[in-house]
C-alpha cells in the first residue's frame, strides 16, 4: 500500500515535469514546428485511445463505434461556439442556422475574456461528452444485447449512421448539413497576445492538460470499484454475475463513460482542426485508435498514451521523407507518394505477428518501477563480473 | 432455513427438473449427489437466479427467492460458487476477492474478511499480487471459495469443488469446508465424489434425472446398498 502511495506520486511528479517540458517547449520552438502539431494530435488521439481501451480492454467489449462518438462531439463543440455574429457566414445555405448563441461568447461577455473561455470551453467539452453519453446510452439499449463480433460490426453500424445522420440536409439548420462548421474558438485562442504578437503561447499545454485531466479520471474509474466489476466481466461474465454484478447496468455504464471521453475528444478534436466537418470521422478513423489501442496493448493506459504518440509521430512526421521522390538515392526510384502506407502496412503487420501484446501488454508504466528496474539492470551488470570473479576464486 | 418446494426448471422443451423439494436447515451441510445431467447444477444455478423456473418455489428464512435478480439474492445472503472455478484470470488473487464484496460498502469489514480468509487459506496471503490465471487447480479452488466468502453469505451453495482436483487437494479443501461450516455459515454441496459429500454431510439427497430418488443423513445413505452400487463403486458379488 505504501509502495503504491509513493508509486503514484512518482507518476504525478512525472507528468507535471512532461506539461512544464511541453510548456517551455512550446515557448522555444516555433509554433508551425511538426513537433507541437504530433504532440497536440497525439494527445487528441491518446484520449480518444483510453476511452476506447476502457470499453475493449478493460470491459472486454469490442466496440467500433468510437468515430462516431467522436463525431458527435466535435459537432456539438462546434455548433454550441461559432459567434453570433458570424452565423451568417457559416450558415450561409441555411439563413444562418437556427441556434443563435454561443457559450463561449456569452459568458466571456458576461466573466471577461479569459475566464470566460476557460470556462465556455469546459463547459462546452462537458456538453459535447454528455451528449455523446446520451447517443451511446440509445444506440447501448440494442445493440450491448450482442457480444464479440456482432457488437463490433453493430457499433460500425452506428457510427456510419451517424456521419450520415448529422450530414442530413433536413437538420441543416442545425448542423449545417454537409458544409463546414468554423469560426469557433480554438486552442490558439489560449495564447496571450500583447501587442499584435503571441507572449505566452499556451494553446499545446492547455489540450495536454485536459487531456491528461481526462485520462486521470479514466484511470480513477478503472481502480475504482467500478473498474474491478469492469474487468471482472471481462474475464468472466457468468462469474461476475455470480459475484452480484449487475451485467447489463455495468456494460452500459461502460460504454457510456466511453462515449462520453470519445465525445471530449471530438471536441478537442474539432478545436484542434478549427473547422468540423462530418467527411473525416470514417470508420477508418475508429481503425486508427483501434490500432492505437492494440500497438499499445489492449487493457494498458500508458500503453494506448505511447502508442498514440509513436502513431501519429509516425504516419504524419517520420514517415514523410518516404513519399517525396528527392530522397531517393542512388537511381534506386522506390520512394514516392503513397510509399509511406506500404512501409506503415508492413510496419503494423510485424507488430501485430511478432508483439502480440503490444508494446506494453496489460502492465502500466510506472515510474518507481522503471526506477528499480534500470538499477536491477546495472547493478546486475555490476555483480556479474563480481560473481565471475567469486567463482574463480573457489574453482 | 431454504426450502424448496416442487420445483421445475426446462431449458426449452427440456425438463431438467421435475418437481424437486428439499430443505437446507441452518449450520448444516447438506449435499445432492446424482449422476451427470441428473439436475445438481441447474437447482443451485436457479436458487442464485441464474436460471429461470418453471414453477415451484425457492424460500429462503420465509422470502421467496424465484424471480429475484442474482444480486438480490446474493444480498439475502446466498452465495454460489460456481462450476470449475471460475476465478477472473486476469485480476490479482487480492482483485478476485474484492469482486467477492463487490456489493458490500463497509470499508473497515471488508478488509477484515479478507484477513478471515487470508486465515482460512494462508496460501492466498502469500500469492495475493499474482494474476489468478497463474494459480494451480487446488490454489484456484481455494481462491473461488474464498471470493465466495468475500460477500459474508449466511448459506454457500458448492458445485463441485473436487472438479478435476487430486484427491489429496480435494480432502484440504472438505476439511477447510467443514471449517467454514463450523464458523457458521450453511453448506449445500453438489458433488460427484459421493464418498467425500456423504462423509462430509449432514444430510444428502441423491437426485436422478430430475427426481430426488433418496434422502437420509449422510452416513445411511453411506450405508445403503442401492447407493453403493450406484455412486461409490461397489461391484456385485
Amino acid at each position: 500500500m505504501i509502495q503504491q502511495k509513493k508509486s503514484s506520486k512518482a507518476n504525478l511528479i512525472f507528468i507535471l515535469g512532461l506539461l512544464v517540458l511541453i510548456f517551455v517547449l512550446e515557448q522555444v520552438i516555433p509554433s508551425s514546428s511538426m513537433l507541437l502539431t504530433v504532440i497536440k494530435k497525439s494527445a487528441i488521439y491518446a484520449l480518444a485511445a483510453v476511452s476506447m481501451n476502457l470499453l475493449n480492454g478493460f470491459t472486454g467489449l469490442f466496440s467500433l463505434g468510437q468515430a462516431g462518438f467522436m463525431l458527435i462531439g466535435a459537432y456539438v463543440y462546434g455548433i454550441l461556439n461559432i459567434p453570433v455574429a458570424d452565423r451568417a457566414a457559416v450558415y450561409q445555405y441555411f439563413d444562418g442556422g437556427v441556434i443563435q448563441f454561443s457559450i463561449v461568447d456569452g459568458l466571456q461577455g458576461v466573466l471577461g475574456s479569459a475566464v470566460g473561455l476557460i470556462l465556455g470551453v469546459l463547459l462546452s467539452l462537458i456538453i459535447a461528452g454528455l451528449v455523446a453519453g446520451v447517443f451511446a446510452y440509445l444506440i447501448g439499449l440494442p445493440v450491448l444485447r450482442f457480444r464479440g463480433d456482432y457488437l463490433a460490426v453493430a457499433t460500425l453500424g452506428f457510427a456510419e449512421i451517424i456521419r450520415a445522420f448529422f450530414q442530413w440536409d433536413v437538420l441543416g439548420p442545425v448542423t449545417n448539413g454537409s458544409n463546414l462548421l468554423r469560426k469557433f474558438a480554438n486552442l490558439d485562442d489560449f495564447n496571450i497576445v500583447s501587442g499584435g504578437r503571441v507572449a505566452v503561447h499556451l494553446s499545446t499545454t492547455v489540450l495536454v492538460l485536459i487531456v491528461v485531466a481526462c485520462i486521470l479520471v479514466i484511470t480513477l474509474i478503472i481502480n475504482s470499484t467500478y473498474g474491478r466489476a469492469f474487468k471482472a466481466i471481462r474475464d468472466d461474465e457468468v462469474a461476475a454475475e455470480a459475484m452480484g454484478i449487475n451485467l447489463a447496468r455495468h456494460k452500459m455504464l461502460s460504454f457510456v463513460i466511453s462515449a462520453f471521453f470519445a465525445g471530449v475528444a471530438g471536441g478537442l478534436l474539432a478545436m484542434y482542426q478549427t473547422t468540423v466537418q462530418a467527411m473525416p470521422f470514417k470508420t477508418a478513423m475508429t481503425y486508427e485508435i483501434l490500432l492505437i489501442v492494440v500497438i499499445g496493448g489492449i487493457g494498458s493506459v500508458t500503453g494506448s498514451c505511447i502508442s498514440a504518440f509513436i502513431f501519429v509521430g509516425a504516419s504524419e512526421w517520420w514517415l514523410r521523407f518516404l513519399d517525396m521522390e528527392k530522397y531517393n538515392i542512388g537511381g534506386l526510384n522506390i520512394l514516392r507518394p503513397g510509399f509511406r502506407k506500404v512501409v506503415f502496412s508492413v510496419a503494423i503487420m510485424i507488430i501485430v505477428l511478432f508483439f502480440r501484446k503490444g508494446i506494453m501488454g496489460e502492465s502500466e508504466l510506472n515510474i518507481a518501477g522503471l526506477g528499480r528496474w534500470l538499477k536491477r539492470v546495472f547493478t546486475k551488470k555490476k555483480a556479474a563480473p563480481a560473481a565471475a570473479e567469486e567463482g574463480k576464486n573457489h574453482g | 432455513m431454504l426450502k424448496i418446494e416442487n420445483l421445475e426448471v426446462a431449458y426449452g422443451g427440456i425438463q431438467a427438473l421435475r418437481g424437486i423439494s428439499l430443505e437446507v436447515p441452518d449450520g448444516k451441510i447438506v449435499t445432492l449427489i446424482g449422476a451427470n445431467g441428473a439436475g445438481k447444477s441447474t437447482t443451485l444455478r436457479t436458487i442464485s437466479g441464474l436460471v429461470k423456473a418453471k414453477s415451484g418455489s425457492v424460500q429462503y428464512d420465509g422470502k421467496e427467492l424465484l424471480g429475484l435478480p442474482s444480486n438480490k439474492i446474493l444480498e439475502a445472503g446466498i452465495a454460489q460458487i460456481p462450476e470449475g472455478r471460475r476465478v477472473f484470470p486476469n485480476l490479482t488473487v487480492l482483485e478476485n476477492l474484492k469482486v467477492g464484496a463487490y456489493l458490500r460498502s463497509d470499508k473497515a469489514e471488508i478488509e477484515k474478511d479478507i484477513k478471515w480468509v487470508y486465515e482460512l487459506f494462508p496460501r492466498l496471503e502469500e500469492r495475493h499480487w499474482q494474476l489468478a490465471g497463474t494459480l494451480s487447480g487446488g490454489e484456484q479452488q481455494m481462491l473461488a471459495v474464498g471470493r465466495g466468502l468475500m460477500s459474508r453469505p449466511k448459506m454457500m451453495m458448492l458445485d463441485e469443488p473436487s472438479l478435476g482436483l487430486a484427491p489429496l487437494v480435494v480432502q484440504d479443501i472438505f476439511s477447510i469446508i467443514r471449517e467454514i461450516n463450523r464458523q457458521g455459515v450453511t453448506i449445500l454441496l453438489v458433488e460427484q465424489n459421493a464418498n467425500m459429500a456423504l462423509k462430509t454431510a449432514d444430510t444428502a439427497y441423491v437426485l436422478e434425472t430430475g427426481v430426488i430418488t433418496k434422502s437420509g443423513t449422510g452416513l445411511e445413505l453411506l450405508n445403503d446398498e442401492s447407493i453403493k452400487e450406484a455412486y461409490l463403486g461397489k461391484t456385485r458379488t
